[in-house]
């Protein structure tokens, strides 16, 4: 099963390191990654597998919220079916 | 993998726009929980009830985490309850609405309709008496809804049932008038009801449906405006296909979050509802949407062409993006759910009339309108018949959720709270309607109606 995930807030040292982190401490696998700043904000979407994952899905969501207010970010992870449905036929 | 544009564009449309599925509902039959005895029916209601139901919320919740889309409501509906009350010796329908009301308890769901008779050609006695009823049931109760379908374009308007309905709204609102007539958002009465309607008030599952079934509305008036901003100025072609591209992604996330609820409760996914349901939050306004099209305030001339054209996009853009469509589909303009419509109806741009034309265009009818307490029945039931009629000429759904919120005048702002939101009072006609409500009996079917 793949997810997206996206990081969105103001640029800084080592946000891709601590995401990173945590999506390997929790056995996730980051298959692909873009980043872009747009006007200062800081925009990453990551395309994770998170079929071995070593905990329940709510779980590694609650984490990354958490994560993200720690570093003023927001940090969202979502199964990759909605983009997929919303913009593909 | 799908571009980082249009994973931006999906998640401010969720985050900004105010894009959310706005209900799962599990439509349930309860034609096997009839018997002679109330006591013994309400218990199998309740039992079948509690026991299809109990992991849909929580289905629900774990979808809304996995998609990282809100999912507002978790609904219930059933078989209208005067068909499966119509076995028992005296039945005391009040007790019906009870068992509804715990089984909604336990399930932890906010509403659950079908508290609901289908009488548009003409009453049994058991019906007579459940409409009765009504406005002690929705008294007693929290979260039933209730519903009455009195035409149809195939048997035209039961005019005995319209009058009754009249006094069921008076009534209604008499008994609940601690809470500024509330009860009254519960009951809506209907022309040409459908049977898969997953939207609250008026959702019940009806005889025509299987088993069980999951329903699933989906929402997003604030993101069609904002892709309107985009095309400001431009021709009407460009409109409609804004609209229609826009309709489409929302109903696709529908489509999606639908079949996943129906394989997750191993219940057969029913349809997706594609209406444009509007909340009172700021930026999530049907009006705000005929506005930017050009208006300078919604009720203005221009606002019916402008919901006929937002409606028929609506349609034509979700109608490929589900396998199944149904229920209401289009865009409702509830008053008090909408802060346009609410700013638009204080500051006297909308009127009572310029809404019951609107009703011919959009996807139901006078929904949640406030009007003075001192409105007789015989004139709500004259607003039933005028919007009844507006259904059965047309071949569409109607509908009334009218509140004669008590002791108030027009002007006043009733306050219902949370997604019901608040609505000033409208001025009704001062002259009286009581000599042709009162007449009994049934309005012919249309012309058209003759269609074999």
């Amino acid at each position: 099963m793949k997810a997206v995930m996206t990081v969105i807030g103001k640029d800084m040292r080592g946000i891709i390191a601590k995401v990173s982190a945590l999506l390997a401490d929790n056995n996730v696998n980051i298959l692909d990654i873009t980043q872009t700043t747009m006007q200062d904000i800081f925009t990453m979407i990551m395309l994770c597998d998170i079929t071995e994952k070593k905990i329940e899905f709510a779980e590694l969501a609650d984490k990354l919220d958490r994560l993200g207010g720690e570093l003023g970010l927001s940090i969202r992870i979502q199964h990759e079916d909605i983009f997929n449905s919303m913009h593909r036929i | 993998m799908i571009n980082p544009g249009e994973i931006i564009e999906t998640i401010k449309m969720i985050s900004e726009e105010n894009l959310d599925i706005r209900t799962i509902t599990m439509g349930i039959s309860l034609l096997g929980c009839a018997d002679e005895n109330t006591e013994r029916a309400c218990a199998k209601i309740y039992d079948k009830i509690t026991r299809r139901a109990c992991d849909l919320v929580k289905t629900g919740e774990a979808i809304e985490r996995e998609y990282g889309i809100p999912i507002i409501n978790k609904r219930i509906s059933v078989t209208p309850v005067s068909l499966v009350a119509e076995a028992c010796q005296n039945a005391d329908y009040v007790k019906f609405a009870e068992a509804l009301d715990r089984a909604a308890a336990e399930t932890g769901v906010n509403f659950i309709g079908g508290f609901s008779a289908l009488v548009h050609k003409g009453y049994t006695e058991g019906e007579r008496r459940f409409v009765r009823s009504i406005p002690y049931a929705l008294a007693a109760t929290e979260r039933v809804c209730a519903s009455v379908n009195v035409a149809s374009t195939k048997a035209g308007i039961n005019m005995d049932a319209v009058l009754e309905m009249g006094g069921a709204v008076k009534q209604t609102a008499e008994l609940t008038r601690g809470y500024g007539g509330i009860g009254c958002a519960k009951l809506v009465v209907f022309a040409n009801a459908v049977e898969d309607n997953p939207f609250m008030a008026g959702a019940f599952h009806g005889v025509g449906e299987g088993e069980s079934v999951i329903n699933v509305g989906v929402s997003g008036p604030g993101v069609v405006k904002r892709a309107l901003e985009e095309v400001r100025g431009k021709e009407f072609g460009a409109v409609a296909e804004t609209i229609k591209k826009t309709a489409f992604k929302i109903t696709r996330m529908g489509q999606l979050v639908a079949q996943e609820a129906s394989r997750r409760l191993g219940v057969p996914f029913g349809i997706v509802d594609l209406s444009l349901a509007p909340t009172p939050a700021v930026g999530d306004s049907v009006a705000y949407i005929l506005e930017e099209m050009g208006l300078e305030k919604c009720g203005a001339h221009g606002t019916t062409a402008a919901l006929a054209l937002l409606n028929d996009a609506v349609k034509k853009g979700g109608i490929m993006a589900s396998s199944y469509v149904g229920g209401l589909s289009g865009a409702f303009i509830p008053v008090s759910e909408d802060a346009g419509m609410i700013e638009a109806a204080a500051s006297g741009a909308l009127s009572l009339e310029k809404l019951e034309a609107m009703t011919c265009v959009c996807s139901v009818g006078l929904d949640m309108i406030a009007v003075p307490g001192d409105t007789t029945a015989e004139t709500l039931a004259a607003i039933i018949a005028d919007e009844a009629a507006i259904g059965v000429i047309n071949s569409k759904t109607t509908a009334v959720r009218v509140i004669p919120a008590p002791n108030a005048k027009v002007g006043d702002i009733i306050e219902f709270g949370g997604l019901l939101g608040r609505a000033p009072v409208m001025r009704v006609s001062e002259y009286a309607s009581g000599g042709f409500v009162s007449r009994g009996g049934r309005i012919p079917a249309p012309m058209h109606s003759l269609k074999n």
